[in-house]
C-alpha cells in the first residue's frame, strides 16, 4: 500500500471512528421498559461489579448479583449507554441455579454508565449502574 | 465446532453450590468494524447460551455484540445428583453446539 493510497483508505475510516453510532440513555430506558415494561426498578440488593476506570474496553470483567434466594430471582439484565447498541446481556436463571449471580467480559466502546436490572419472581425489579472511564475504546479499530 | 474449555469441580456434595466457568473460543464479530476498504465487516456472535443439570436449567443467556471475543461465563448450579451437565449455545449462522460435563454427587 503505497502513501497516497493509505491515506485515502485512512480518510474514509476517520469519520467512522470520530463519530460511531452510540445508543443514547433514551434507547437504553427504552431497552429495559421493552424487557421489564412500566415496572420500576428499585436501588438495592442487586450489586454491578466493574471497575471504574477501564484500560482496555475490549474485555471488561463485569460481575453482577444479587442478594436473593436463586428461586426469588427470574433474570438479570446488563445495558451500556455509550455502545453502539444499548443491550449487553441477558441472564436467565432455571431451577438448577445455585447463586443468582453471574460474571463475564464485556466490550465498552467509551466511557459511560454501565446499567444492571433484575427482574424478580414476584414481579418487582432491582437495579444498579456504575460511571467509568475507558482509557483504550472498543470495537472501532 | 469451537474450542470450549468447561470447568466443572469432577465431584461434589449433595445440596453443594458449584461454581461453572465456561470459555468459549469465538471472536463475536459486532458487526460496528470495518475492514480496511471500509466495508462494514458482518456480525458474527454467539447469541444465546443455555447450561442445563441433568435437564433442569441452570442458566440461559442472551449475548450481544458488547459481549467480549472469546466470551467467558461464570455461574451456579445446585448439585443435587450425579448426572451430565449440558452446555449448547447458538451462533449467527444457526450452528448449535453441544458440549458436556460429567460430575458425580456423594
Amino acid at each position: 500500500m503505497n502513501r497516497r493510497r493509505f491515506l485515502v483508505v485512512a480518510g474514509s475510516l476517520l469519520p467512522a471512528i470520530w463519530a460511531p453510532a452510540r445508543a443514547t440513555p433514551a434507547d437504553v430506558a427504552q431497552a429495559i421498559k421493552a424487557l421489564i415494561g412500566d415496572r420500576v426498578p428499585t436501588q438495592g440488593r442487586l450489586k454491578l461489579d466493574i471497575p471504574v476506570l477501564v484500560e482496555n474496553g475490549n474485555a471488561v470483567a463485569l460481575s453482577v448479583g444479587i442478594d436473593a434466594l436463586p428461586g426469588e430471582v427470574r433474570a438479570i439484565h446488563v445495558f451500556a449507554e455509550g455502545n453502539p447498541l444499548p443491550r449487553v446481556g441477558s441472564f436467565r436463571f432455571g431451577p438448577a441455579t445455585g447463586r443468582p449471580r453471574i460474571a463475564t467480559r464485556i466490550r465498552l466502546s467509551t466511557s459511560q454508565t454501565v446499567i444492571a436490572i433484575a427482574e424478580m419472581s414476584d414481579g418487582t425489579c432491582y437495579t444498579d449502574s456504575v460511571d467509568l472511564l475507558v482509557t483504550l475504546a472498543a470495537c472501532l479499530e | 465446532m469451537v474450542r470450549v474449555l468447561i470447568n466443572v469441580p469432577k465431584t461434589a456434595h449433595r445440596g453443594e453450590i458449584i461454581e461453572i466457568k465456561v470459555l468459549i473460543s469465538h471472536p463475536m464479530e459486532s458487526g460496528q468494524r470495518r475492514n480496511e476498504m471500509g466495508q462494514p465487516i458482518a456480525r458474527d456472535i454467539i447469541h444465546s447460551f443455555r447450561c442445563t443439570y441433568n435437564n433442569e436449567v441452570v442458566l440461559e443467556a442472551e449475548f450481544f455484540p458488547a459481549i467480549a471475543a472469546n466470551p467467558f461465563l461464570s455461574f451456579f448450579a445446585v448439585a443435587e445428583d450425579s448426572g451430565t451437565i449440558v452446555f449448547a449455545f447458538v451462533d449467527d449462522h444457526g450452528t448449535e453446539q453441544v458440549e458436556r460435563a460429567a460430575i458425580i454427587v456423594e
